[in-house]
């Protein structure tokens, strides 16, 4: 089924957990700080979705708790381009 | 110059980052009094996430953990903070009046004082035990008096009193939730979507009554005891807690002078009618190019972006709000929503006027069809005007969220799928999804 391509985003946990980050959707976020609060390794995730950056953090363990978590979808895994193949 | 904020909510804090952006911090040593900024709050908490008041409730996070900012993150933007109530604006002097304080002058000024909740008025309502949530103040005393085993009615429409109601019971309270009307949020939702928050509520545990109008908080020793309600029925019960709309705090402003309508009245600029004084936020009225009205919202996105448009306004870069479609993401009763353009109209029992996380534009709505589909906690709905579609509900799965925000706010021409969408029992989910591919592709 073609449609389900524009899902292709959403990539499977298991190359998240290889090759993904955790992107925010700032529109949504209203900085209650359930992602912050509930991150295991302390990373302020809050703060990267107020910038509406992605959480580009080396110890980011994309373990999905603050994807989980947030009570309005504001995050959601995508890829990262950091062990993508090189163009020849 | 001298800029002054009064508010210490989203749109304060955006609009001192926006002159910041342009007035950057000057290095140590250097001269900085170019530049100051003030900020004047009459909020003891200063900088937190009002709508994370909620999930404070359910005990989903710590207080601490509301305060987007540390105090130090908000050192380094360099301004001056004044704990206090502004009593008058004194126009000719450029000068703020503040309770118990020496005079503030400025140069330009932003006033950012969002809204507050409109009181009960019933006989009643000044007993302990009633109770709203407009600050963190308000939600600390609700969690002081909300006791497991005890009875809390909630009275009012919209997300705040759902979320009242989410919140006591997640505290192990009994609650009643009282609806004026024959259902949940009538102006917003549908029918079918009241009743999938309803029914989710009542299997939670919350005892619904429709119909059904307090009209007395009764106490005993000051303290409430009890609600009667206009069929004659009487509840017993420890806390009454509303949310029946709110009020955009324009006090100050009409007796400034400054033309206000329901909120204060502010250009596309953010700019009041003195040219020197701006408006952001849920207590400003902004001007909608694109609609030619003026229009409220009370939620946190746009908030922060009039703010930041004030900002770089009263700093000299002159720079248009835009009002995006009005979109809104929120939890009903456990159900991830999310409110797309244009999605309801007419007036509702249990709101007077604007409800907090609410946009007046949802709510205008034009001649257009109805294109829904769904399970019960996966629905979708469309609103699908001429060739565009001008609104959406999604409840449940998100994913189709960000095409649609898409397709909406782009005014996407729909024409290829417009027919499709419109027979009765069509898999709108797919179609929007497969037409959302096939541009993409």
């Amino acid at each position: 089924m073609a449609f389900l391509g524009i899902f292709k985003r959403d990539v499977s946990r298991h190359t998240v957990l290889a090759s993904g980050q955790v992107v925010p959707d700032p529109a949504r976020c209203v900085q209650c700080g359930i992602c912050t609060y509930n991150c295991p390794i302390g990373i302020d995730v809050r703060d990267h979705a107020w910038r509406g950056e992605p959480v580009k953090h080396s110890q980011c363990l994309t373990c999905g708790e603050c994807v989980a978590r947030c009570p309005r979808g504001v995050l959601r895994f995508g890829q990262t381009d950091l062990f993508a193949k090189k163009e020849p | 110059m001298r800029y002054v904020i009064i508010g210490s909510g989203v749109a304060g804090i955006a609009a001192i980052e926006a002159i910041r952006s342009i007035h950057p911090v000057p290095a140590r040593g250097t001269d900085g009094g170019e530049v100051q900024i003030v900020l004047i709050g009459d909020d003891p908490y200063g900088f937190y996430s009002r709508p994370g008041l909620a999930y404070y409730l359910t005990g989903e996070l710590h207080d601490k953990a509301l305060f987007p900012r540390t105090a130090e993150e908000l050192r380094k933007l360099d301004f001056r903070v004044i704990n206090g109530r502004v009593t008058r604006i004194l126009r000719a002097e450029h000068a703020l009046e503040v309770e118990g304080q020496p005079a503030v002058s400025y140069d330009r000024l932003l006033i950012a004082v969002g809204a507050q909740a409109l009181p009960l008025e019933i006989p009643g309502a000044d007993l302990e035990g009633v109770v709203k949530l407009d600050h963190m103040a308000d939600a600390k005393r609700i969690l002081k008096q909300a006791r497991r085993g005890r009875t809390a009615v909630v009275v009012g429409g919209g997300i705040t009193a759902l979320e009242l109601a989410e919140g006591l019971l997640s505290r192990r309270m009994k609650v009643h939730y009282l609806l004026r009307g024959d259902r949940y949020w009538s102006n917003v939702l549908d029918e079918r979507e009241s009743r999938i928050v309803e029914r989710r509520l009542q299997e939670e545990g919350v005892t619904l009554h429709h119909h059904a109008e307090a009209i007395e908080v009764i106490g005993r020793n000051g303290k409430v005891s009890g609600v009667r309600l206009l069929n004659g029925e009487t509840l017993a019960c420890d806390l009454v807690a509303y949310a029946i709309g709110i009020r955009p705090r324009t006090d100050l402003a009409k007796q400034a002078g400054l033309a206000i309508d329901r909120g204060i009245l502010v250009n596309e600029y953010l700019q009041t009618n003195d040219p020197d004084i701006f408006a952001a936020g849920d207590v400003a009225q902004a001007y909608d190019p694109l609609s030619g009205r003026s229009i409220l919202d009370s939620l946190w996105t746009p908030a922060r972006q009039q703010g930041y448009a004030a900002g770089l306004n009263m700093a000299g870069r002159k720079t248009a709000y835009i009002k995006a479609p009005p979109f809104n993401v929120t939890r009903l009763a456990g159900l991830t929503t999310t409110i797309i353009g244009t999605v309801g109209r007419g007036r509702d029992d249990d709101l007077v006027g604007i409800a907090r996380g609410d946009s007046e534009t949802w709510r205008q709505l034009p001649d257009s069809m109805v294109a829904q589909t769904g399970f019960e906690v996966n629905r979708l709905r469309l609103l699908v005007g001429e060739k565009t579609l001008l609104g959406a509900i999604v409840m449940g799965d998100q994913k189709l969220s960000l095409p649609l925000e898409n397709i909406i706010s782009g005014s996407v021409d729909i024409t290829p799928i417009r027919e499709k969408l419109l027979i009765p029992d069509a898999r709108i989910g797919d179609i929007v999804a497969e037409f959302w591919a096939s541009r993409k592709s």
